[in-house]
């Protein structure tokens, strides 16, 4: 019997959501290959905290409790789920292709010296085997794969698999000693500095509202954001407004920045540069603010207003707190 | 004399429409416009920026690839690179594979620090810098923004979500750059004409067999066909009411 290994990421000693993701992505491909799923915790885990995790199909959840895997080390957590990966007879090990399992899976893959896949957005069995499909060229072409080696290491994009409960699925939780090489623990997150007030971060966020120069002035941001905290949206920007330094590059979707599947997406005065379209085009529904009807943006957008930004957008939020009012 | 290597990659422009070949199974890359990997960019401009500040470091760039790789190590030679390392052969979509390359390229080059960017923007793959470090048994820091080096330590700050990460650790380790990190340099004229006489040594890549087979690569599936509600302000409550009532959003 082979294992699907599944990494659940924690944060704070608490699963992050895409760890449920991950367990769900892991239970499908585990019912095509006919093997079982086995989630790995690594780091400081809250009492209880794992409770909300057994329902996803997982056999097994193992936690690595390690007094040298408090804080995030690359080298300390590769370690760790490297060894459990090992004992473990996996078919594949799946990571989030978030912050840390970007990070996390790279130092494995090349530990146990397994091919790797990041930021996946398709698996499948098919005849027996594992196929993955994958966005390449910031998702202007999709790349679809199988392994040539007995197993790999894959992470998923966030907000793509939908986490689901199993009925009847009921995962024993147990704790796992492993021996690390403490003196190959060298880099050491001695801090971590979560923005104050910060929403959900764009690759996780469910609605986004972003900004491009239609805004024409970085003053006139207020207006994004005043739309989004309509909708509890989180903020971006196109690379344009980005480069001209009216808002950080942690809010540029694109190619060179992030890559997002919100259920809605917002685009304001941004007219669709290929390299934006690229980063955003996956989302459900797509709005569009341009005063430009040739502009690009209208060929991905589902709903498209031609007008002035400046204008169509207050009018927007003032609508929506309307229709929240009533 | 602190010794920085780059691991740098051609890459199509990042405006280019990338479309598959016509037999659906590699991008077809003819007519194409090559830069430098943007995320390398900052990585070069870092150990500049070190070198700045140390008053002296040797930066050595290393590229993998075809013959597209002499004009990215020019471009960095431009920049002040001191000089040029071309692994030639064709990397593939195995991060792996390619790391392995690297890898085997650099194990017997003198480095106190590897720079490069935090992934190209080819492949997407962002796993090749923190591989090629596992492979030469050093530490490494991804997705960093901001690199403070001193007296052989290192501090970094990586960004994560909705917020950053400090990471210490000492040299030799190796860094991938995101955007943020500094702002990069243009070539001066003076540059580029000194490039032209510093030296680019050729390597043959070791032959490190893919294991990632390509079944297809397509074009991403098409989205649905949208339409233009309106003009103006008065097309809002139109579009209010499609959010809530058709696409369920609101």
């Amino acid at each position: 019997m082979s294992n699907i290994i599944a990494f659940c990421e924690l944060k704070q000693g608490k699963p992050r959501s895409v760890a449920k993701e991950v367990l769900s992505a892991s239970y499908q491909v585990a019912q095509g290959l006919g093997a079982k799923v086995i989630g790995v915790l690594v780091g400081p885990l809250a009492d209880g905290a794992a409770d909300e995790l057994t329902s996803f199909g997982a056999d097994r959840l193992v936690h690595i409790g390690h007094s040298s895997l408090e804080a995030y080390s690359t080298e300390g957590y590769a370690q760790a789920v490297a060894e459990v990966a090992n004992s473990e007879s996996p078919a594949a090990v799946l990571f989030p292709a978030s912050a840390m399992g970007k990070d996390l899976s790279a130092r494995v893959a090349a530990k146990v010296g397994r091919p790797l896949l990041t930021d996946c957005t398709e698996l499948k069995v098919e005849d027996g085997r594992l196929k993955i499909g994958r966005p390449i060229y910031a998702g202007k072409v999709f790349m679809k794969s199988a392994i040539a080696s007995d197993w790999a290491v894959i992470s998923l994009r966030p907000k793509i698999f939908q986490p689901q409960t199993v009925d009847g699925a009921s995962a024993t939780l147990e704790t796992r000693e492993v021996t690390l090489d403490e003196s190959k623990i060298r880099a050491k997150v001695v801090e971590v500095k979560q923005e104050s007030g910060a929403t959900v971060d764009l690759t996780e966020a469910d609605f986004i509202v972003s900004g491009g120069r239609g805004m024409k002035d970085p003053n006139n941001f207020v207006i994004i954001e005043e739309l989004a905290k309509s909708i509890g949206a989180t903020v971006g920007a196109s690379r344009a407004v980005v480069d001209a330094g009216w808002r950080p590059h942690s809010d540029q979707v694109g190619q060179t920045g992030k890559t997002v599947s919100p259920t809605l997406y917002v685009a304001v005065g941004i007219s669709g540069a290929v390299q934006h379209l690229a980063g955003m085009s996956s989302s459900k529904i797509i709005v569009a603010i341009n005063k430009d009807p040739e502009a690009p943006i209208f060929k991905v957008a589902t709903y498209g207003v031609v007008g002035d930004a400046l204008k169509v957008a207050p009018a927007l939020t003032e609508a929506i707190n309307k229709a929240k009012s009533e | 004399m602190l010794k920085i290597l780059l691991l740098l990659k051609t890459v199509a422009d990042s405006e280019a429409s990338i479309r598959p070949t016509s037999d659906g199974k590699a991008v077809n890359l003819s007519d194409i416009n090559f830069i430098l990997n943007p995320y390398d960019e900052y990585a070069v401009e870092e150990a500049l920026q070190i070198r700045e500040k140390a008053g002296e470091a040797e930066l050595v760039a290393v590229c993998y690839g075809d013959d597209t790789a002499t004009k990215t190590l020019r471009t960095a030679l431009a920049l002040g690179v001191d000089r040029g390392v071309h692994i030639k052969g064709q990397p593939t979509f195995d991060p792996l594979a390619t790391a392995k390359t690297l890898a085997a390229a650099v194990k017997d080059m003198p480095f106190d620090l590897i720079l490069c960017g935090k992934q190209a923007i080819d492949d997407d793959s962002a796993a090749v810098g923190v591989m090629v470090a596992e492979l030469l048994d050093i530490p490494s820091v991804s997705v960093v923004v901001d690199l403070d080096i001193a007296d052989g330590k290192v501090k970094a700050t990586r960004e994560i979500e909705g917020g950053h990460e400090i990471v210490e650790t000492a040299l030799p380790c190796l860094v991938t750059a995101q955007k943020g990190l500094n702002e990069p340099r243009y070539p001066s004229l003076k540059g580029i004409m000194a490039a032209k006489k510093k030296p680019i040594e050729e390597l043959e890549a070791a032959a490190i067999e893919s294991r990632i087979e390509t079944i297809s690569i397509g074009l991403p599936p098409a989205r649905p066909a949208g339409r233009i509600v309106g003009e103006g302000v008065e097309a809002v409550p139109e579009l209010v009411r499609l959010l809530k009532q058709e696409a369920k959003v609101l």
